[in-house]
């Protein structure tokens, strides 16, 4: 085995590419954290229960109307995106005048009822969700044996966060959204609904949550608490990208998965507190983030 | 005007006062020590978010290690109860130093964002390091006599060194809050560049702010390790961050009284609703809806309003 400063290329590698597997789900999720942040000015505290109920609803339409994994793909987020539209209008929306914390606190409480209501019907302990027929079986890669339901993750999402991206940088609708980001008042007075793109706005990000959360359902049991676990870790992901860019929040999502993996196999104990780590390291450094701009 | 209360607030401190003397006689000790605890923890919050208006999403961490330090001094070095809970206060102030210095880089949401992650940190770390006990927890802390020579054995024993603790701790906050240092803070949270521009050094003063709310938070972790003999995980979580958000949204931001009142509230709720499982957290998320959208004042701030009196 290829060994290098005396350790092994193979495992290394391996841990490597799982953590590009939890880089993609990090990818995503920040992703839709930072467009919501740059059109509403709030920190979706609700995104990690909105990803986890992404998972619970392609559950449940598996297994009581017998909806599978592919319609789910698609299905899931438009409905949880719808969902979310209704939280903006009805919730959300209420909030704009008022200081940014409030954003913060209703989404929380969101999150929580969310999540007790999942374990409410659900139970703590996880469902199984059977990995789509066409995507069982690996692949031999030599360093590691590859589930090809993890490369069509890292693939899927990786294709989704650059549609996302082509769609509001290259677009007409996405440019709207841009100038919004920079000027709402102004670009209402060119006779855009600001308040529609606003709502679709966080439809949109809270689909891409779900979307990701059907896509986690295969890989990790279907169980309420698994937003919770995640969005802290995202949090951290999006202080050291900085919000300002959607391209830099894909590449910091991806890379942070990756050091994480190669953490996990260099030194294990460290692999849950090392992102926590290069926050602090980030902030000591350049407090507006990696791809943030200085406030 | 005593002691920087208006004479509203003077009134209410003494029905306060009286509720401590009293309530032992009709409710379980315990359960108040527990509401006392809490609502000190939830006054040391307020000071960051109320006067300062900055909010700290992970403040279970200087709770919960404050907790695990007094529990470790009490139970390994056999030290007396003022100095455990003491331990605390300190342990909690030196965290709240290093996540301090660290969070104030940045304001506004991301402030929040660095402290909850920050916290996330020192759960993780209290996961790893032995003497935390793990899952367990620090188990069976004596409950040590005070000064070495007065028995806490009786539960009223401890009521009454808790009662103490917190009245100190709530005199403090309200002290800072009403010093020339609080008058600057509430310079901040108005207006910073402002406050900057005035030739106020802001970081150091939010750094002082910090530090103290967080000695306060260890202080009321402390004391609660001691009443219960027990030191765990669960006060590090970041619910337990949410909990304390959540007393002092709901009994009213900024209000001396405010977070007292939001503990009373948030601890009856789930002494009464502990049986029904999940309920408690899908009535916590209930409870900050309601109060963001309905009344951001809180319980107490309304009341205050209505009465047009500051409480």
């Amino acid at each position: 085995m290829l060994s290098i400063l005396g350790y092994n290329v193979g495992p290394m590698l391996a841990q490597g590419v799982l953590g590009l597997i939890n880089g993609a789900f990090y990818a995503l999720l920040s992703l839709g954290l930072a467009v919501i942040f740059g059109l509403l000015n709030i920190i979706n505290f609700a995104h990690g229960a909105l990803y986890m109920i992404g998972a619970f609803v392609a559950w449940v339409l598996l297994n009581y109307l017998g909806i599978g994994y592919w319609p789910s793909l698609i299905l899931v987020p438009i409905l949880v995106g719808c969902f979310g539209m209704l939280i903006e209008r009805v919730l959300i929306s209420k909030l704009y005048k008022l200081d940014h914390l409030y954003g913060l606190l209703l989404t929380f409480g969101l999150a929580l009822i969310m999540e007790g209501l999942m374990r409410n019907y659900f139970g703590s302990s996880g469902m199984p969700f059977a990995v789509p027929e066409s995507l069982r079986g690996a692949t031999r890669l030599g360093f590691m044996i590859m589930p090809t339901y993890r490369v069509w993750v890292v693939a899927a999402s990786f294709v989704v966060c650059i549609g996302t991206w082509l769609v509001i940088e290259k677009t007409s609708i996405g440019a709207t959204l841009r100038a919004a980001t920079e000027n709402p008042a102004l670009v209402q007075a060119f006779g855009v609904n600001v308040p529609r793109l606003v709502t679709m706005t966080y439809g949109g990000g809270v689909a891409l949550a779900a979307f990701a959360g059907v896509m986690a359902a295969p890989m990790y049991s279907v169980n309420p608490s698994m937003g919770s676990n995640v969005i802290i870790v995202v949090f951290a992901v999006v202080v050291i990208g900085g919000m300002g860019s959607i391209l830099g929040s894909i590449l910091t999502g991806f890379g942070l998965g990756l050091v994480e993996g190669f953490t996990k196999y260099l030194y294990p104990q460290g692999s849950g507190v090392v992102i926590f780590v290069l926050m602090v390291i980030v902030l000591l450094l350049r407090p507006a983030g990696l791809f943030g701009k200085a406030a | 005007m005593l002691m920087g209360f208006s004479r509203a607030q003077a009134a209410a401190l003494l029905v306060m006062l009286v509720i401590i003397a009293v309530a032992p006689m009709v409710a379980y000790p315990v359960f108040l020590m527990k509401v006392l605890c809490f609502a000190l923890f939830a006054c040391a919050f307020n000071l960051l978010i109320g006067y300062v208006g900055l909010l700290s999403f992970g403040h279970a961490a200087y709770f919960g290690m404050g907790a695990y330090a007094s529990a470790y001094v009490a139970k390994a070095w056999g030290l007396s109860a003022e100095l455990s809970i003491l331990a605390g206060g300190l342990t909690g102030a030196a965290l709240g130093l290093i996540f301090g210095l660290i969070a104030i880089r940045r304001q506004g949401i991301y402030f929040s964002m660095i402290t909850l992650a920050l916290a996330q940190m020192a759960y993780f770390f209290c996961t790893q390091v032995a003497f935390t006990g793990g899952e367990d927890g620090i188990q069976q802390v004596p409950r040590a006599a005070v000064f070495g020579l007065i028995s806490m054995q009786n539960d009223m024993a401890i009521y009454w060194l808790v009662a103490v603790v917190f009245l100190a701790g709530f005199f403090l906050v309200h002290r800072i809050v009403h010093s020339p240092f609080g008058q600057v803070l509430k310079a901040i949270r108005e207006n910073e560049p402002r406050a900057i521009s005035l030739g106020y050094r802001v970081d150091d003063y939010k750094l002082i702010a910090f530090v103290l709310s967080t000695a306060i938070a260890g202080v009321a972790g402390g004391t609660k390790s001691l009443v219960f003999g027990i030191a765990t995980l669960s006060d590090v979580t970041w619910q337990a961050s949410g909990e304390v958000v959540l007393t002092t949204l709901l009994g009213g931001l900024g209000t001396i009284f405010g977070p007292v009142v939001g503990a009373v509230i948030v601890n009856t709720l789930e002494f009464y609703l502990s049986p029904f499982g999940s309920w408690v957290t899908v009535t916590q998320g209930v409870i900050f809806v309601a109060c963001v959208m309905l009344f951001r004042r809180g319980v107490v701030g309304e009341i205050g309003a209505k009465l047009k009196v500051a409480l």
